[in-house]
């Protein structure tokens, strides 16, 4: 058995991408040391990780979850919970961990088995009423989670940004805690994707697409279709929770907004359909895209919105404004669903298809 | 010539009353834990308010979904716009829902109401001309580009109106309670009910007595047969559609009105209890529809009552008990 996927990006532009991504994202630290693009860079680590865990049930099995976020917010919450209960210890790291992700398993497995029998439009509808309610849970169970205010917590010492390795003077950039912190999400993230990529070309892989399909006539040739989309979801929620652990050591600090709200939902969708459905490339690609242009496009947003507003034209600013970026966003995830279905890396491997046989 | 025999009448089809008694069996339980017979009055009264409210705004969805296949995740913007749409009247004549007079109260409450029902219902026949008619048959992208409405529909609410809650007073007569002895029963929930019920008995008699009924309810179980006969579907299902978007404008205004504020982000919130309900209910079904708005309602303001923390999650676990005991909803529509 290989240990990783024999999938390619099958496309030169893209291969070339994801490369300028990956060292840029490696390099980050040493290149770009400000607080704002390490935060930048991390958040693409982390969403790539979670975008790709989307993909795995969107992309490849065709049902639309609305509790992902759910998932994501369990693995951040109980590192936070365990960090904040016991201390900063790797022990607490472990238990949080210990507990998180079976937890998440566990739900995954019930919402599974519950809703996945009938159509997919009933799993739509019935995870985002239980993730409603477990954002209610969380931000009311005050003496477990903070409530709205959520929970900060300290990480080990190893971990912290006041534990300096290589001071600044021997490499231009002090090498310290935080960025050992970043070295880990980044490779959690990128283990993650590598294994869903491993997952989704194996056999397991080809039956949920088959699933995709036509669901009967893969159900006609005898497998057994809920098994499979349960197990789909609950290895989808695992990682889900995996890179919500990562979120919440790099943050340290666990809250319903930024783990829980519903705009991280529409975020993940949006990412997957940027990217491109069932790819898992996509959401690597999709992750960078988007929080690139939510981090430096939003300020643009602003200086437009100044400038319709000084020259007193009706409407514009207040469409313009930063805090009206969804609604931009909105439109062009319905362009993109309804122009680009198969997203970036599939325009591109559409592109690169007919050079590669011509 | 061979004549005709007169053959026996078809057997009617069993009538499935279980459902139906399940809200009066809830209520009637609830008598002895509640204690007071005057509070369980004015929660029971609460909730059969509630309900048909709940019920108004649902109801569209459900049929569409029997009619054509189409699940709307948008639907609750249709709510947040009637809500604003009604402001549009009720804030500029304030001076008129102030005056203490029945008269001039529903003189402004009406035309706010059905303005409100007419823009949703015209933005109904945009999005099922933009959005669902593109992806039609398409469950996947129905969901991802009804979503994609509801975000870019919410958005555009707060750019227009702006981020802050708008506070919606209710109409000086319609304030305050009746007083039945020691029962209280609020004015505005009375008349929520009656015209719940109105729009409950208006659907009914619509679906059961009329031609456009008859097609509709033909429709429901075999869409292509109706085609074959004739009928152009597609055109009955917008209007369908625009109807539901409409009820639920007109929900929204009297959601708003019962919680005395308007946001944004209400349509958003009711959309899961909605989709509680049209699940709990049995997707496609009406009457479905209509008990199950009740038992949400129910199950919200006596678990509200008796066990507060519960209240959160009361509605997932209404919908996990009912389920399990008929896994397509109480009135499973035939064909689905």
């Amino acid at each position: 058995m290989m240990i990783l996927s024999g999938d390619r990006p099958r496309s030169r532009i893209l291969s070339v991408l994801l490369l300028v991504i990956v060292v840029a994202l490696a390099v980050t630290p040493f290149v770009f040391p400000g607080a704002k693009a390490m935060n930048v860079a991390t958040k693409i680590c982390i969403f790539a990780a979670l975008v790709a865990s989307y993909d795995l049930l969107l992309g490849y099995t065709g049902t639309v979850s609305f509790a992902h976020t759910m998932f994501f917010g369990i693995g951040s919450y109980a590192v936070a919970i365990a960090l904040y209960a016991i201390g900063p210890s790797w022990g607490a790291v472990a238990a949080g961990l210990a507990i998180g992700l079976p937890l998440a398993a566990l739900l995954a497995l019930g919402i599974g088995l519950f809703s996945l029998r009938v159509e997919a439009i009933f799993f739509a509808m019935i995870t985002l009423a239980v993730a409603s309610a477990f954002l209610v849970l969380a931000s009311q169970l005050s003496w477990l989670t903070g409530g709205e205010d959520g929970r900060s917590f300290t990480l080990p010492e190893l971990l912290r940004p006041g534990t300096v390795f290589i001071p600044k003077n021997v490499l231009g950039t002090a090498i310290t805690g935080r960025t050992l912190t970043y070295y880990i999400v980044l490779v959690g993230s990128a283990a993650m994707i590598l294994g869903l990529l491993r997952v989704v070309n194996s056999p397991f892989g080809r039956v949920l697409q088959a699933i995709r399909e036509n669901r009967f006539r893969a159900e006609a040739l005898g497998f057994r279709t809920v098994f499979h989309l349960t197990y789909a979801n609950c290895l989808a929620a695992v990682v889900a929770a995996s890179a919500g652990a990562l979120n919440a050591l790099w943050l340290r600090y666990t809250g319903p907004d930024t783990t829980l709200s519903f705009a991280i939902m529409l975020d993940i969708l949006l990412m997957v359909v940027i990217g491109g459905m069932g790819t898992i490339y996509g959401a690597v690609v999709g992750a960078a895209v988007f929080i690139l242009a939510e981090n430096y496009l939003q300020s643009l947003m602003g200086a437009a919105s100044t400038a319709a507003a000084d020259a007193g034209l009706p409407l514009l600013p207040g469409l313009l404004h930063p805090d009206r970026w969804l609604l931009w966003l909105g439109l062009l995830f319905i362009a993109s669903v309804y122009f680009f279905p198969t997203g970036i890396v599939g325009r591109l491997r559409e592109m690169a298809r007919p050079q590669a046989e011509g | 010539m061979t004549e005709l025999v007169a053959l026996d009448p078809l057997p009617k089809p069993k009538r499935d009353i279980l459902p139906l008694l399940l809200p009066l069996i809830l209520a009637v339980v609830m008598l002895p834990l509640i204690g007071s017979p005057s509070s369980w009055m004015t929660l029971t009264v609460a909730s059969l308010a509630m309900g048909m409210m709940i019920f108004i705004m649902a109801s569209g969805l459900t049929l569409v979904f029997g009619l054509m296949d189409v699940l709307n995740f948008g639907h609750g913007a249709f709510i947040s716009v009637g809500a604003y749409v009604a402001t549009l009247v009720l804030l500029p004549l304030a001076t008129w829902v102030q005056a203490d007079s029945l008269l001039t109260n529903l003189a402004v409450l009406a035309p706010a109401a059905i303005l409100a029902m007419g823009v949703s219902g015209a933005l109904g026949l945009i999005v099922e001309r933009v959005l669902i008619l593109p992806v039609y048959g398409q469950h996947l992208k129905q969901i991802l580009m009804t979503t994609g409405g509801l975000i870019v529909a919410e958005q555009a609410l707060y750019a227009l109106w702006g981020p802050q809650i708008i506070p919606l007073p209710l109409p000086t007569s319609l304030r305050g309670s009746f007083i039945f002895g020691d029962i209280a029963i609020a004015k505005y929930r009375l008349l929520a009910m009656l015209v719940g019920l109105a729009v409950f008995l208006a659907i009914q008699i619509t679906l059961n007595r009329s031609k456009i009924g008859l097609l509709i309810r033909a429709g429901v179980e075999n869409r292509e047969m109706v085609e074959a006969l004739g009928y152009r579907i597609r055109r009955l299902f917008l209007g369908v559609f625009m109807v539901g978007s409409a009820l639920a404008g007109l929900g929204g205004t009297m959601w708003a009105l019962y919680r005395e504020q308007v946001h944004a982000s209400m349509g958003n919130e009711l959309t899961v209890m909605i989709f509680i309900v049209i699940i709990i209910g049995g997707l496609g079904s009406i009457g479905g529809c209509f008990i199950g708005a009740l038992l949400v309602a129910m199950v919200a303001n006596y678990g509200g009552f008796l066990v507060p923390k519960l209240a959160l999650v009361s509605n997932i676990l209404l919908m996990v008990v009912i389920l399990m005991w008929r896994p397509r909803g109480l009135y499973a529509v035939t064909n689905r």
